[in-house]
């Protein structure tokens, strides 16, 4: 029988997690993926990420470090931070992913926002992080964006897209999902 | 859309930008590569199809503006979207006019690059689609290689492919460059002959000592100079069809020789003593009237007779118009093949005066035309200066009341001065052959 290897969820913001943040990101990992979920000890985020120009954090460079100290029994990881993220051609990032690699990050910056730049209700800020935390990791997996707009793969460029998003993968990502996993099982 | 068939190359000097940018678009499942400089995306470009680029504009060495014009010459289908963070006026109106389709000014929001790439594919889409339409347009309104939606062509075709089917000596009628030989191809294509050779002679071109030889061949010996055996073009387009053109042009003799031939289905080399029998379907072509020359007694009427089995009559190019602009469409296609240049086609100014002009050379001329101009045009449009042909000149006579007969005399005299009386530089401008323009110069009785 081979090791178990769990997804990990980080946290490397600036300051602490709220209160029971990562244990429904955790929670929800395990539901809609069914594999094992752990919380890892937290870490503050590579300095060299910030972009003083832009006033920003590269998203790539922040993956790039978050993969060079990880769990030996992590199968994947999900760094999660509160940096405004960013990629040079685009003006932010919710996140980032490996397409069927090991890592992904997630901002909560921007999803605390709503369209007009408004903090919005915390209730719907959490429902956005635990969405876009299965969207990244949904990448991992080798998911890549889905046509319906329902789908929790599906591209969020606005907040107002991850709010009509729902909290699951739809029913064709899900067969593709068991099939990526059987792949990468063998 | 299939997104994981739309391949797109990302061209950075930047490692963290093809990284972060290869990843983004990798999400929504295209199927995407890198190349760190622009000497790599050129030779990525030689060896596989990209449906678009996205290229930094300043890179050390080949800049964003260089792999733009490499791109229209290698993969002129592909979309290249110059993207840099220092935006020029200048550069943007370069970039464009070069052929770009848009011009990035990093950062972008995600939204505009994810609506930019989602219309582009959809134009590549349509953009497939309508070729796939022009092809199935062409089929319709085509037999073989030759195009025509006219009524009168049509109609043309319809005979044609009748004829195909059966045996029989075929007569094809026109003026000089309608498309004579195209036709007789065409039928010897459709016929059951096809697996046979095609071979075609012009009677006008030769004297008639040649011209027999030629057509039946030689023995050793049989006149000075024949110092071996020759087959001649009967023998040679044995089981396949003989296309005879100029055929008004013979001689007395030779039409004497062509009717046993034709009749007993077998003929002599010159100086030889064999009947050679011969399997040959005969396809003539004049531009003369040959009930005149009848008449005059310049041809014989039996001859006549045992080629006019099925006689077909190509109209002039004037009479019918609505073909220029898919003519014009299918050659400048063909032209962009040959010359590797990248034109889009003609502008509505041209395509009016093109539409307008009485084609004296019918189709052959348009087509002269539209070569010289593929060489001559400095853009992606062809323009009315680029045709070299009087464009005030033709829309002055629109309403004028000279004869169809007066305008081809001034404007064949006004060829011929443009090139110093030389006849070959002539009939090539006029897009005509040379025999046809000795014919002009003897029925206009021009001068130099």
């Amino acid at each position: 029988m081979g090791s178990v290897s769990y997804v990990y969820l980080q946290w490397i913001g600036h300051g602490g997690p709220e209160e029971g943040m990562l244990e429904d990101v955790k929670d929800h990992t395990q539901s809609v993926f069914r594999v094992p979920a752990r919380i890892a000890e937290a870490k503050e985020g590579p300095a060299d990420a910030f972009d003083p120009v832009r006033g920003q954090y590269s998203s790539t460079k922040i993956l790039r470090w978050v993969l060079r100290d990880v769990p030996a029994d992590a199968g994947k990881i999900v760094a999660i931070t509160d940096n405004d993220l960013f990629i040079p051609v685009l003006t932010f990032v919710f996140g980032e992913a490996q397409l069927g690699g090991k890592g992904a990050v997630v901002s909560t910056a921007r999803l605390r926002l709503d369209f007009n730049g408004h903090p919005s209700p915390p209730r719907l800020f959490r429902a956005r992080l635990l969405k876009e935390c299965m969207h990244e990791l949904g990448h991992t997996f080798g998911l890549t964006h889905c046509i319906s707009s329902r789908c929790v793969m599906s591209r969020a460029n606005t907040v107002r897209d991850v709010d009509g998003k729902d909290w699951s993968l739809c029913r064709d990502c899900k067969r593709l999902l068991v099939e990526l996993q059987r792949r990468q099982d063998n | 859309m299939n997104k994981k068939k739309t391949r797109i190359l990302v061209v950075d000097d930047e490692e963290i930008v093809r990284e972060s940018l290869c990843a983004w678009l990798q999400e929504d499942g295209y199927s995407v590569e890198v190349a760190p400089n622009g000497g790599v995306a050129i030779e990525r470009m030689k060896s596989e199809p990209w449906a678009i680029l996205l290229v930094d504009l300043k890179m050390p060495g080949i800049d964003g503006l260089q792999v733009l014009e490499e791109a229209r010459k290698l993969q002129p289908d592909a979309f290249v979207i110059i993207m840099t963070a220092y935006a020029t006026v200048d550069t943007a109106v370069k970039a464009i006019k070069i052929g770009a389709y848009d011009y990035l000014v990093k950062p972008l929001r995600p939204e505009e690059l994810s609506s930019m790439l989602e219309r582009l594919i959809a134009q590549q889409e349509l953009m497939r689609e309508n070729l796939l339409l022009k092809k199935a347009l062409k089929r319709q309104y085509s037999f073989q290689n030759f195009l025509s939606k006219s009524k009168k062509v049509q109609d043309v075709f319809d005979v044609a492919k009748a004829a195909a089917d059966s045996a029989s000596t075929i007569l094809v009628l026109g003026e000089s460059g309608t498309g004579k030989e195209l036709l007789a191809r065409a039928i010897h294509e459709e016929s059951p002959r096809r697996t046979g050779p095609f071979v075609a002679v012009s009677c006008a071109a030769l004297t008639e000592s040649l011209l027999e030889s030629e057509l039946f061949g030689h023995e050793k010996g049989a006149f000075t100079g024949a110092a071996s055996q020759k087959r001649g073009k009967f023998e040679q387009a044995q089981g396949g069809t003989l296309f005879l053109d100029e055929i008004g042009d013979i001689s007395p003799k030779l039409q004497v020789d062509l009717l046993r031939a034709l009749e007993e289905r077998r003929f002599y080399r010159v100086g030889g003593s064999e009947p050679i029998d011969v399997d040959v379907r005969i396809i003539a072509a004049t531009n003369r009237d040959l009930k005149k020359a009848i008449d005059e007694g310049t041809f014989r009427d039996d001859l006549y007779y045992r080629l006019n089995v099925i006689a077909i009559t190509l109209p002039p190019l004037r009479e019918r118009k609505e073909d220029i602009p898919m003519l014009v469409e299918h050659f400048v296609e063909q032209l962009c093949v040959e010359t590797g240049k990248r034109i889009e086609g003609v502008s509505t100014e041209t395509m009016d005066f093109l539409v307008g002009y009485d084609w004296p050379g019918n189709v052959r001329e348009l087509k002269n035309v539209l070569e010289r101009a593929a060489v001559l045009v400095k853009g992606p449009i062809i323009e009315p200066d680029d045709l070299g042909l009087p464009v005030t000149g033709a829309s002055d006579t629109e309403g004028s009341t000279e004869s169809l007969r007066e305008m081809e005399r001034r404007h064949i005299l006004k060829v011929l001065n443009e090139q110093s009386w030389n006849v070959t530089r002539s009939a090539q401008a006029l897009g005509i052959d040379r025999v046809t323009l000795y014919h002009k110069i003897k029925k206009y009785d021009l001068r130099e």
